[in-house]
């Protein structure tokens, strides 16, 4: 299993970027990184405001949804779009080796996008604020960073494995995973809004390590029931008649 | 290794209220080429993914090379190559990156997967051009390709459905030899769908002939024109009138009669001698250069089964 797995992310990683107009909308989403990692940290007046608050954690949660968004469906809706899946089907690889192997690919693409954003983010921090120190992230805020992106890429590419399996082709697939998990971000900034005094009281009696527990605990719950039906439902039979 | 590639028993597939394969039997002998003949939607395709073990039968089985087909599939389709639809090449990569994918899902080894991917490529005349995106070749050339992969690991079955289906002529030929070649030089045992019937008739050893999900018939092509092919005889000359064509068709063991530039087709109830025909146009004044023998072509016999099933 391990070689088959290994082969599909080896035929990845030669198409990830080569297809026309995925490779377009990858570029274009490799901006976000680059704008949050390196224009937001520049706005600040303190670096701890970037290395000790949740501010980095928004790149740990936008930077692998864009990208998983957009790599996941590509290779999944895309290999019936280009009319390769029937063909990949019908070789001797195993159902899982064949879904491993490309969500594999997508998720470790992205949580290494995610992570060298973070990185260039500490980079920026301490040229604004060289003073012959280097500064860290807190270690809370950087176990949340690596655990709460890894959690965020390999969430959507469960759910991206899902939509792209019912997928028409894959704009509609990145659409469609792209508003699931927009509109969270979206409803959370109307009801901060509205309500933003309560959540700052109701989060200030919380510490910063429990937040951080619920909200990996959260993410782990849906990452896994995602998971678990995109595995279920990753099969020959299934996908042959889509 | 069993002398029967393919075992087919009384297989049907249905699709909602659909039936593809409606009870189909059959067996095809190993190291032949087989060609499964059909209208669209005769259930060609669905054979192959059930073969494949792409879908489930709904009813029936089949082995292939000795293999159940749905709780085996995985050791068919290692044993197996495929060149389906759609060529499934994948354009973005070069025709050597392509091959040396299914090398390595087929667990070949680096020096074998380098020495297989020059054989090939050299075979069909691409190996100068290995290092190009598919996307910048004709669909010929990829289809080429395509068989190449279907070959690749030498399986010694592989599936073809409607290799040359729409492709130009030149391109169609090309993969016909490359095909006849690639299976004498390898062995294998070719199953083909096609509803090109000079195509089944120059390369295929046995012919199946399918229709909505049935067997209609089965055997050597030319045993088929004998058996539901009609006798004919050609006739070359010139001053073919309609009074002649008239006195032809009137004659009791001719079924009809067809001229075209100066060459007469007549269809006859039985083998006959032609002789009482010739001396009828030779004394209406018709001049008569060559007269031949034969049977219906294959798709004739085609057309004739389909007309005698519906």
């Amino acid at each position: 299993m391990k070689d088959d797995i290994l082969t599909v992310v080896w035929k990845e990683s030669k198409a990830l970027l080569k297809v026309q107009g995925s490779r377009s909308r990858i570029l274009l989403v490799m901006l976000t990184p680059i704008l949050l990692s390196v224009v937001m940290p520049l706005t600040f007046d303190e670096p701890t405001e970037w290395t000790n608050t949740v501010f980095s954690m928004m790149v740990a949660v936008i930077v692998p949804m864009m990208l998983v968004g957009v790599t996941i469906p590509d290779s999944f809706a895309g290999e019936r779009e280009r009319n390769t899946l029937e063909t990949l089907l019908a070789s001797r690889l195993p159902d899982r080796a064949i879904l491993f192997g490309k969500w594999s690919i997508s998720v470790l693409f992205a949580w290494l996008v995610t992570l060298a954003s973070l990185l260039l983010g500490l980079i920026t921090v301490n040229i604004k604020f060289w003073g012959g120190g280097i500064l860290f992230y807190s270690p809370t805020v950087a176990i949340g960073d690596l655990l709460i992106s890894l959690l965020m890429a390999t969430t959507v590419a469960g759910a991206g494995v899902l939509i792209s399996l019912r997928a028409s082709n894959v704009q509609s697939a990145t659409q469609t995973l792209m508003m699931i998990f927009l509109l969270p971000l979206v409803l959370f900034q109307v009801v901060a809004v509205f309500a933003l005094r309560p959540m700052i009281e109701y989060l200030e009696n919380m510490n910063g390590e429990q937040l951080l527990i619920i909200v990996l605990l959260v993410l782990l719950l849906i990452d896994v029931i995602v998971n678990a039906l995109a595995l279920s439902r990753f099969q020959r039979a299934k996908l042959i008649l889509i | 290794m069993s002398n029967v590639a393919i075992r087919i028993d009384n297989m049907s597939r249905d699709f909602d209220t659909t039936r593809a394969l409606d009870g189909l039997s059959l067996e095809v002998p190993s190291g032949i080429v087989f060609g499964f003949l059909g209208p669209n939607g005769a259930g060609k395709t669905t054979t192959i993914r059930l073969l494949l073990g792409l879908l489930e039968p709904t009813t029936g089985r089949a082995e292939v090379l000795g293999y159940d087909t749905v709780t085996q599939a995985e050791e068919v389709r290692a044993r197996t190559g495929a060149l389906l639809e759609n060529s499934g090449v994948y354009e973005q990569m070069s025709a050597e990156d392509n091959l040396e994918f299914y090398g390595r899902i087929n667990r070949m080894s680096k020096s074998d997967r380098d020495a297989r991917i020059k054989e090939l490529l050299t075979n069909i005349g691409l190996w100068e051009r290995r290092k190009e995106k598919a996307a910048d070749w004709s669909r010929g050339m990829r289809q080429k390709l395509a068989l190449a992969r279907a070959m690749f690991h030498r399986p010694p079955l592989i599936l073809l459905d409607e290799p040359t289906a729409g492709l130009d002529v030149a391109s169609a030929v090309a993969v016909r030899e490359d095909l006849t070649s690639l299976a004498e030089s390898e062995g294998v045992t070719v199953f083909l769908t096609t509803h090109n019937m000079s195509e089944a008739e120059k390369i295929c050893n046995q012919v199946g002939v399918i229709r909505a999900g049935r067997l209609v018939t089965i055997g050597h092509p030319d045993e088929l024109r004998a058996k539901a092919g009609r006798p004919q005889v050609e006739i070359v000359g010139r001053g073919f009138d309609e009074h002649i064509l008239g006195l032809l068709r009137a004659r009791p063991e001719v079924i009809s009669v067809e001229s075209q530039n100066g060459r007469l087709t007549i269809n006859l109830r039985e083998a006959t001698d032609p002789a009482p025909l010739v001396s009828l146009l030779v004394g209406e004044g018709a001049q008569v250069e060559e007269v031949h023998r034969g049977s219906a072509s294959l798709e004739d016999v085609f057309l004739t089964l389909m007309e005698e099933e519906k």
